[in-house]
């Protein structure tokens, strides 16, 4: 992963490693469990709450105000297709969390429309993820999970929560939507962790 | 679902569980009637809307778009999660 502020070339096609069973892709499907909502930007808000119940939160203002970061990541979606060198712009998650105080181990993040998915909050830190709002220079479109989604690109992309809305910290780890419904608990490319078992 | 605004979306509709769900069913499970755990609704599950673009295959309510049931077709498995239904009832010829 290349955390890129200003310019740089494209690797070339040799440094680009596949994780196991997975093919390239220059498009950029669009995965969704259910409808894609329209949100805008300036109603965005979102919320972190502590497992003591404590809440904090950013309207879309707030968040613009951070200072951000412009990550080039390579995507791996469980449906096997990966994409190389994506370039987003966004906030990430030690800037929104370090103010926040906790003990817990765990997240569940949840999504407009009831979509949600569980990380360790360990992955959420040290430059691992982002708030992303900026997908290749434009606003990030509704179907890629616009105003605002999570990027968590060491892992498969369903925990890349699009259409963010919050993110709880949790003493215990729940499965989420996919989590759930068969599919693993952490789900690390690299060790082709794609269902419960593997 | 909320009041939320929705774009066009590319769902289909019930029938399309029917050739995955066959792997687990002897009977056809689009003409079983479901009924929704959030709302209530009751018909075919032939009239859920199934968002299949995803890693599974997700039905949704015709009536209110909760979850009604998702299905995963993992390498060796098959997971039905059905907590969105109450039940799911099959019209069978008599014994
Ligand atoms: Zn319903």
């Amino acid at each position: 992963m290349i955390i890129s502020r200003g310019f740089h070339g494209r690797r070339p096609t040799a440094d680009r490693k596949l994780p196991p069973g997975q093919y390239e892709t220059t498009g950029f499907p669009v995965l969704s469990a259910g409808p894609t909502p329209r949100l805008s930007a300036a109603d965005t808000e979102l919320s972190v709450t502590a497992e003591t119940g404590r809440r904090h939160t950013w309207r879309w203002a707030d968040l613009m105000a951070l200072p951000s970061e412009r990550p080039t990541v390579d995507l791996h979606c469980v449906t096997k297709w990966s994409k190389f060198e994506t370039r987003w712009e966004g906030i990430s998650l030690d800037v929104l969390l370090a103010d926040v105080e906790t003990d817990a181990d765990h997240t569940l993040v949840s999504s407009h429309g009831g979509y949600t998915t569980n990380i360790p909050l360990a992955d959420l830190l040290d430059g691992k993820a982002w708030v992303v709002h900026t997908y290749e220079g434009e606003p990030l479109a509704p179907e890629h999970g616009g105003p605002l989604r999570l990027l968590v690109p060491h892992l498969y992309l369903w925990k890349s929560a699009k259409w963010l809305r919050s993110i709880e910290l949790r003493d215990e780890d729940e499965p989420g939507f996919w989590e759930s419904a068969g599919y693993h608990d952490y789900g690390d490319p690299w060790r082709e962790q794609r269902y419960r078992g593997d | 679902m909320t009041s939320e605004e929705h774009l066009p979306d590319d769902h289909v509709d019930g029938n399309a569980l029917a050739g995955p769900l066959a792997e687990v069913f002897t009977a056809d499970v689009t003409v079983a009637q479901s009924e929704c755990a959030h709302c209530g609704a009751t018909g075919p599950v032939a009239r859920l809307l199934v968002y299949r673009d995803a890693p599974g295959l997700v039905a949704r309510c015709q009536e209110c778009g909760q979850v009604v049931l998702r299905y995963v077709r993992t390498a060796s498995a098959a997971h039905l999660d059905m907590r969105g239904t109450v039940t799911l009832a099959f019209s069978l010829a008599p014994e």
